[in-house]
């Protein structure tokens, strides 16, 4: 092996966010090829759930393109930092579920402030220093095979999920998937989060570690899983694409969790390097704007849990249990680097990573 | 005293512009004070609670330190972060440093002062922060040293915090500058109205009305009163001179000049050249006493007047003896009785006013000339504290009975004669009190009659 591929074997093992930096999952541009303006947002929303929200956006600018690029979340955070300390040129607007990389992108001075009456409107926790925004409300859900879970063994919060997997024999052995959080931004960030609320977590991942739960890459792929039957119970999805799922998979039950469920806004920033921060405002604007919401509703991007007049999803009985995911500083730690070490070793001595 | 009248004075800004203007003066001045004091604590009130705040979470991130297997342990409690985000929008920057310097966690560009500062100020990405530096020693078998902890916030929170007190501590002090300044014109008003008052008393008075203001004042503007009260009073004096003259005048010319007048139509019907002659010579003789009279009475109110203007000089008496002398002599060239002078050695020295005083004197003298006998002597002396200019007579002078009232107009009981109007005592009697004295008869050792202008001695070499 030469020393220049050994060099870059070191490089590529050093920094594996550098390696996920170039490369988008998937691009889609919307509106007219000539309009005058261009918009190039990066997201790690996928783009059939997002595109008729960015859709709806050009059609009342028209005079603005978008560019979307679809990007995971630890990638789009490792192109945000790598922009932002070379102070080089970035994307517009970065709208990113794991919101923690983002407030540490905003905390290490990544982000240009941006006011309007809108963003003035949010509520505390959803805005931070006018430079991070929640966009969204998306539950973290539970999501089980109708076909193959009995009704009698459904789970309706981690409680019953720790049951089902306690018994040795228990069919959901090897069943149980959650996201591989190293790989997944989001998975981190819900697991961290986890962690903070209850002791459950501890018995839970015990519980996932005795019964060699799945930990897998993507919420369509786990969503998939389940639905093909290859997982019966997956935990901590994003509801929001399990509820898009749910609406063509009808054997896909998908439950906000009894004893609480995590609420995410999912998050977006101005980068300090945006070319086009004016109509990253605008667009900006438009997503906290009436019509962008209903837009992200209907995306299933805001699912309305007060109001329960949804049929897909399986709602706790009181919102108290709602936890809002705040924007603000307190997820810097989740990212420490020593912390983040000794919670992954955590997850990996009790994971087969699949 | 046209050219004062016409003299208006010069209209200077007005009390209360001078009071306001002094009060906005220490206003603004006391304002600046004030601001430059509430910004000042301000800061270091915002300063001391953030700080705290800072030391508090990196002594919680120090807490959570630990050795394992021979290394530091950081795990990062999130109750630090919680206490850090109470300042709601500051960025945090944070590192821990084992004892070699190389970085546990944390960010790389924070790194521990050369000093041992518990506080000090960075900058991070741009913005300047605030750090504290906090010191966790270890002594394990497998690990010993000192772990820096820093912890830093950028300083927003703290700034508004300034900015919040120091607002609110200038709308204090504006309050209070507004409340005083309602005290001071209240103050101020108060404080004028003795003026009005007096204004009011003055402007309510009759035109003939010369009494002493009598309102009640405070003792700043009792002197003013005293002043004005003296003004009135000397007003008085003189207004009551000019009247005397007048009614002087009406009374003691009219009969003379009613008698020159018949005496005159008489003459004009007289055929017979002696008895014509007669007639004029009589004329004449009543002429001459007329002028006398008129300038007695002229005399005594210029002396009043003087004497009530006049400022008092230091004088030697025997000067005015000697002009005394001159003068009398002048009148009475026909007469050829001279009086003598007496004078001693020295200079008899006295607060005066010479012409007041030589007039006197000459009246002293014309009364001696005219009522006593020779020889009359003009002496001067002083003893015991008093000056005086005397004038002896040998003959048996005014009855004892008559010395208390001599000196008021017109006091003979013989009435007004042909060669006199009765005022020279009256003009001797104003001069002698005008200059703090008084007007003395006396009989000598010797049996002499003696009148005197008795006056407080000055000093050798004062004045």
């Amino acid at each position: 092996m030469s020393l220049r591929a050994l060099l870059g074997l070191a490089l590529l093992l050093l920094a594996p966010e550098a390696s996920a930096q170039a490369d988008p999952e998937a691009t889609r541009g919307f509106g007219a090829t000539d309009a005058p303006r261009t918009l190039l947002v990066r997201g790690t929303t996928d783009i059939a759930l997002f595109g008729p929200v960015l859709g709806a956006f050009v059609a009342a600018s028209p005079e603005v393109r978008v560019e979307y690029e679809q990007w995971s979340s630890n990638g789009l955070y490792a192109a945000g930092e790598a922009a932002c300390t070379a102070d080089a040129a970035d994307a517009d607007l970065l709208i990113s579920s794991a919101v923690d990389q983002l407030v540490k992108l905003v905390n290490d001075g990544c982000a240009r402030p941006y006011r309007s009456a809108r963003t003035d409107r949010l509520p505390a926790g959803a805005s931070w220093r006018d430079e991070i925004f929640g966009i969204t409300r998306e539950p973290a859900v539970l999501v089980y095979n109708r076909d193959l879970v009995p009704a009698s063994q459904a789970p309706r919060s981690r409680f019953d999920l720790i049951d089902l997997l306690r018994p040795a024999d228990s069919p959901y052995a090897g069943r149980v998937a959650t996201y591989d959080i190293e790989a997944s931004g989001l998975g981190y960030l819900f697991a961290f989060v986890d962690s903070r609320q209850a002791t459950t977590f501890g018995s839970l991942i015990e519980a996932f570690g005795r019964s060699g739960a799945v930990a897998t890459c993507c919420s369509a792929e786990i969503i998939d899983g389940v639905i093909a039957g290859r997982f019966l119970v997956a935990y901590n999805v994003l509801g929001s694409y399990a509820l898009a799922r749910a609406e063509t998979a009808p054997n896909l039950a998908v439950v906000a969790p009894d004893d609480y469920t995590l609420v995410l806004s999912r998050a977006a920033m101005l980068p300090a390097g945006a070319r086009n921060p004016d109509d990253a405002g605008l667009l900006l604007d438009f997503l906290l704007s009436d019509a962008g919401r209903r837009e992200l509703a209907a995306a299933r991007l805001i699912v309305d849990l007060d109001e329960p007049d949804e049929t897909l999803l399986t709602l706790p009985s009181g919102s108290a249990v709602l936890r809002q995911i705040p924007l603000s500083p307190v997820l810097l730690v989740g990212l420490d680097r020593q912390k983040r070490a000794r919670f992954l070793e955590l997850w990996r001595g009790t994971f087969t990573t699949e | 005293m046209s050219s004062r009248a016409d003299r208006r004075p010069a209209l200077r800004l007005s009390l209360t512009a001078r009071l306001a203007g002094a009060l906005a003066l220490i206003f603004a001045l006391g304002g600046i004070a004030v601001g430059v004091a509430a910004l000042a604590y301000g800061r270091s009130a915002a300063q001391q609670s953030y700080d705290r705040l800072l030391i508090g979470a990196a002594t919680q991130i120090a807490d959570a330190l630990s050795v394992r297997g021979g290394e530091v342990v950081v795990d990062l409690p999130v109750s630090a972060f919680e206490l850090l985000s109470l300042a709601p929008d500051d960025r945090i920057v944070y590192a821990i440093h084992d004892p070699a310097g190389r970085l546990l966690t944390g960010y790389d560009t924070l790194r521990p002062p050369p000093s041992q500062a518990t506080f000090f100020n960075a900058t991070f990405r741009g913005e300047p922060v605030r750090v504290a530096h906090v010191r966790r020693p270890f002594a394990e078998r497998s690990f010993s040293g000192v772990v820096e902890v820093l912890v830093g916030q950028t300083t927003r929170a703290r700034a508004r915090l300034a900015n919040q007190i120091t607002r609110n501590a200038l709308i204090a002090a504006g309050i209070a500058g507004l409340v005083m300044s309602g005290l001071a014109v209240f103050a101020v008003r108060s404080a004028l109205q003795p003026l009005r008052r007096i204004e009011r008393d003055i402007a309510g008075r009759p035109p003939h009305d010369l009494t002493p203001v009598t309102v009640a004042v405070p003792r700043e503007i009792a002197s003013l009163v005293a002043a004005l009260n003296r003004f009135v009073a000397r007003l008085d004096r003189q207004v009551g001179v000019m009247r005397n003259l007048i009614a002087d005048a009406s009374h003691q010319l009219r009969t003379p000049i009613a008698a020159v007048r018949a005496q005159a139509e008489l003459a004009a019907d007289e055929t017979d050249p002696e008895r014509l002659r007669a007639a004029v010579a009589r004329i004449h003789r009543r002429s001459v006493t007329l002028g006398r009279l008129a300038d007695q009475l002229l005399s005594h109110a210029l002396i009043i007047h003087r004497a009530d203007s006049a400022a008092l000089a230091r004088i030697d008496l025997r000067t005015v003896a000697i002009r005394t002398l001159e003068q009398t002599d002048h009148d009475l060239l026909g007469d050829g009785i001279r009086p003598h002078l007496d004078l001693p050695e020295d200079p008899v020295w006295a607060e005066g006013d010479p012409l007041s005083l030589v007039e006197a004197s000459k009246n002293l003298v014309l009364n001696a000339l005219r009522h006593g006998q020779p020889p009359v002597t003009l002496t001067v002396r002083v003893a015991a504290g008093t000056a005086c200019i005397a004038v002896r007579d040998a003959g048996p002078g005014m009855p004892a009975a008559q010395w208390a009232d001599a000196g008021a107009r017109f006091a003979r009981s013989r009435g007004v004669s042909a060669d006199s109007a009765g005022l020279g005592l009256a003009i001797v009697q104003a001069v002698a009190t005008a200059h703090k004295g008084r007007l003395a008869f006396r009989r000598t050792a010797g049996g002499t009659f003696e009148a005197a202008i008795d006056l407080p001695a000055a000093d050798r070499g004062g004045a």
